[in-house]
């Protein structure tokens, strides 16, 4: 039933659903800002990345571990994917780049399918995040707790990289202008690999952090995927702060939702998207450049 | 005249030879009856996707609605009639699409794809949560009726495996028709020119945003019939028709198959049905044959562009074409530069006067000022010249004219009609147009379907639903096609594609869009940039020649020849008007000499 403390649990699992659709949809938006490729097998890659985070975790029995492992594993795929597939595809049409990253999201999915079988994995939250925390007006689990934290800080090292190094800056411009960017002598390749990696590498991290909360199942990529999808529109293609504010909202959205009945959640969060695409067509923080 | 009818044949004769044929190849009456309802969802998902270039990601949500609206009149609501069920299912899933493409058309490209996939997904959760009491949940909805078609002297039953099959075979092959007839009308023409070009296809006059919809709404309607189909072939909707999957499986089939080419998603069902079987039964892959088909699909999408019917298509061409003529012999035609026909244009009166006014025109750019207070106003029948230096706002001054952005502050004046912050759509309708400065061609038509998609505009308006005329049929069009081929010297060329042109081939097919648009003022920015001095020469001429009892405004750093050309010369200057006068005035102005002129060679002087 509505109480307060029930309402204060569920706003606090919208920050942390929030807080990671932010991290996700970061990673898409500015790849698809600078490179100008919508990567479909973004949810696939935060999928792969609580998978490979999984087994290394198993092995080791580190939860540090797991986390270096599935952020580091799904960067390393992402960089190489960049190299022997993507660019083949910056010159051609849209829709053959949603073919192809939708393509390589299936191959993707059934080969964890054929690897880990289609049962759902369980990751145990480490030991010290475990358990329940007394917040005094309600408890609420540590783990949960700290994904918002944890998120947090990835924000910020992307924000740190995105607005404080050169390659930041170039991705920036590139973003706002990237015919500009192509001709002032810029290693445009370079960076484009980069970003892809930086962008599959947000993907993973947050396909880690999210295990222990969702079991993992190699369809799990899948409804983020589309959750993501409403972010990048809300908050603006291409924006970092879009993303972050978009991904709050949409993480609040669909919690505060699911408090009243559960099945209501994608309509609200439809409405929402609906409702900024009449009124501000170009996202809440979006520009006006990309298409 | 004879050969109008052959796809329409040689399918019916496929269709009737199938049940013959395939219970040889091994082929179960089930699978051939589910690539048939395959085929069909996919006939209007190629109009959207192949033929329009917008990749939805969401057909589901229609396929599901159109299937589970029928179902619930046959089961739940004890509605006898199997076809009126269908049809209404399939009117419903349009009218629902024609919803969903009104948000989802707010934007294109990867928008698009996006906001489809997430419609898509409310569907399906709308379909097994709030409406899980008409929908059956994930249950779906069992006992879906066979067709029966009672016509007095026999009673026609469609029911399982081949004996269903004559009616999923007429509603496909009613499908292709209808689709034909689509693909083939003015509608589809414009269909292309979006794919093509968008920001051309809306500059020469057509209303874009309205024939996506209506390439969505068609996917829709297909989209619906065929999830009904699917209810009656299993005799149970099944709810995972609202899942993603179902969407992804379509536009797969249909990338496999080849898209723009109708018979694409078919063949492309096929292929998908037959390696599901062939790789988990015959060679015991289990789940995994899935990871293959994808394996498989990234390769195909890598390197075979058009899928299999259009790699089929491709290769047929290939080796029954004659060799393209040679290159030499083709630039060499328009050397001959014969003298050219007078173009057939609107009159609007005997006016004198102004037929452009501008006041006070304004751009500004965050703080980047392009243009300030530009007054500017053309006659009837004038032919006037803008210089200016690089910068000066000249491009800037013709996209607010034309319409493509609007001023920051200012206002204009067409034809006695206020059309500042109009659509460059409308505009062109008004007889207001430009030749772009960078080309703006439909790359991947010919010479003659190009000219035809602007002439298309300029005689039938900004939209119309023509949906099964041919387009032969609109009247004038050919005329006007052919008129404006022969005003921009392209009449030997006219089946060549875009990419084989020359480079001043390109600029005249440019300007002869916008000519074929029918304009009565006529904006051409830069035509002669980049042009030899051979082609400059011919250019200049061809220009004069359009100009005869036109309106013309035209941009150009040729600054002998637009003094050749022109009457009036209006000179801008960091966004501003700096003089304007005839070219004997603008050549003895001191102002102009000093700035521009003189100016130039004093940077370089010093």
């Amino acid at each position: 039933m509505l109480s307060w403390a029930n309402f204060g649990s569920q706003l606090f699992n919208g920050l942390a659903l929030g807080a990671l659709l932010a991290l996700i949809a970061s990673g898409l938006t500015i790849i698809y800002g600078t490179l100008g490729v919508l990567n479909l097998a973004h949810g696939a890659m935060f999928m792969l990345g609580g998978y490979a985070g999984y087994a290394s975790y198993q092995a080791t029995g580190s939860f540090v571990v797991g986390l270096a492992a599935g952020t580091l594993a799904v960067g390393v795929l992402g960089v190489v994917l960049e190299r022997v597939i993507i660019r083949h595809f910056y010159h051609r049409p849209h829709e053959d780049q949603l073919l192809v990253t939708f393509g390589l999201a299936i191959v993707f999915v059934e080969a964890v399918r054929w690897f880990f079988s289609s049962d759902t994995k369980t990751v145990q939250a480490p030991q010290l995040l475990s358990g329940i925390t007394n917040l005094g007006f309600m408890s609420y689990p540590t783990y949960r707790l700290a994904v918002v934290g944890i998120c947090a800080v990835a924000l910020l090292a992307l924000f740190f990289v995105l607005y404080r190094t050169r390659l930041g800056m170039i991705v920036r411009a590139g973003i706002e202008d990237a015919e500009m960017v192509d001709s002032l002598g810029i290693n445009v390749d370079r960076v484009f690999m980069t970003v892809f990696g930086i962008g599959a590498m947000a993907a993973g991290f947050a396909g880690f952090v999210n295990s222990p909360i969702v079991s993992l199942a190699p369809d799990v990529g899948e409804q983020i995927l589309v959750q993501t999808f409403v972010v990048v529109v809300i908050g603006g293609v291409g924006s970092f702060p879009g993303a972050v504010l978009g991904g709050l909202i949409a993480g609040e959205i669909i919690s505060l939702t699911s408090m009243v009945n559960p099945g209501y959640a994608y309509v609200m969060l439809f409405a929402a998207m609906a409702l900024v695409l009449m009124l501000r067509p170009h996202g809440l923080l979006g520009a006006k450049g990309r298409e | 005249m004879k050969r109008r009818f052959v796809v329409e044949t040689a399918l019916a004769v496929c269709l009737i030879a199938a049940p013959l044929l395939l219970p040889h190849l091994g082929a179960a009456p089930n699978t051939v009856n589910r690539i048939l309802v395959w085929g069909l969802f996919g006939l209007g998902f190629d109009i959207l996707f192949g033929y329009t270039g917008l990749l939805s990601f969401g057909q589901s949500a229609l396929y599901g609605t159109g299937g589970f609206v029928a179902a619930y009149l046959l089961t739940r609501a004890g509605f006898p009639h199997v076809i009126t069920a269908l049809v209404i299912g399939m009117l419903a899933a349009a009218a629902v699409g024609y919803l969903v493409g009104l948000v989802a058309l707010r934007r294109t490209g990867i928008y698009f794809a996006m906001i489809t996939i997430a419609i898509a997904e409310v569907f399906f959760f709308v379909e097994f949560n709030p409406l899980s009491e008409w929908t059956g949940g994930e249950n779906g909805l069992p006992g879906v009726p066979t067709p029966r078609l009672d016509l007095g002297f026999v009673d026609l039953r469609f029911t399982t495996g081949w004996a269903l099959y004559p009616f999923l075979a007429f509603c496909f092959f009613v499908g292709v028709v209808i689709a034909l007839r689509i693909v083939r009308s003015p509608v589809g023409a414009v269909l292309v020119a979006i794919r093509e070009n968008p920001l051309r296809a809306a500059a020469v006059g057509h209303n874009i945003h309205a024939y996506k919809l209506t390439a969505f709404v068609i996917a829709a309607a297909y989209a619906g019939i065929a999830g009904g189909l699917l209810g009656v072939m299993q005799g149970f909707m099944p709810p995972d028709a609202f899942m993603f999957e179902t969407s992804g499986q379509l536009v797969m089939q249909t990338a496999i198959g080849g898209r723009g080419t109708l018979f694409g998603p078919l063949v492309g069902a096929a292929v998908w049905l037959f390696l599901q079987d062939f790789l988990q039964a015959t060679l015991n892959l289990g789940a995994t044959w899935k990871l293959v088909l994808g394996l498989v699909f990234v390769a195909l999408v890598c390197f075979l562009r058009q899928g299999i019917v259009g790699g089929i298509r491709d290769l047929y061409a290939r080796v029954t074409l004659k060799p393209e003529p040679a290159v030499a012999n083709a630039a060499a035609v328009p050397a001959a530069a014969a003298p050219v026909p007078l173009p057939s244009r609107r009159q609007p009166g005997e006016n004198a006067g102004p037929i452009l006014e501008a006041k006070g025109l304004t751009k500004h750019y965050g703080g980047v000022v392009a243009n300030e207070g530009i007054d500017f106003t053309v006659n009837h029948g004038e032919l006037r010249g803008i210089i200016g230096p690089n910068g000066a706002g000249k491009s800037t001054l013709f996209k607010m004219l034309t319409c493509e952005v609007p001023p920051t502050a200012g206002q204009i004046r067409f034809a006695g009609r206020d059309i500042t912050g109009r659509s460059v759509t409308d505009v062109c309708q008004l007889g207001l147009t430009k030749s772009y400065q960078v080309n703006q061609l439909f790359n991947r038509l010919t010479v003659r379907e190009n000219v035809t998609i602007a002439a298309l505009a300029a005689l039938r308006g900004k939209f119309k639903l023509d949906l099964l005329a041919g387009i032969a049929g609109v009247s004038g069009l050919a005329a006007q096609v052919e008129q404006t081929l022969a005003l921009v010297n392209l009449a030997a060329r006219p089946d060549t594609p875009v990419s084989q042109l020359a480079y001043g081939e390109k600029r005249r097919l440019e300007v002869g869009l916008a000519l074929a648009s029918s304009p009565t003022l006529l904006l051409l920015d830069e035509p002669l940039a980049g042009m030899s001095p051979q082609e400059r020469i011919e250019t200049v001429s061809l220009l004069k020649s359009i100009a005869r009892g036109r309106t013309m405004i035209i941009i150009d750093h040729d600054m002998d020849a637009l003094f050749e050309l022109a009457e009036r010369v209006t000179v801008l200057q960091e966004g501003r008007v700096l003089a304007e006068g005839t070219p004997d005035e603008i050549k003895g102005n001191a102002t102009v000499q000093e700035a521009y002129l003189g100016g130039v060679h004093g940077v370089i002087d010093a």
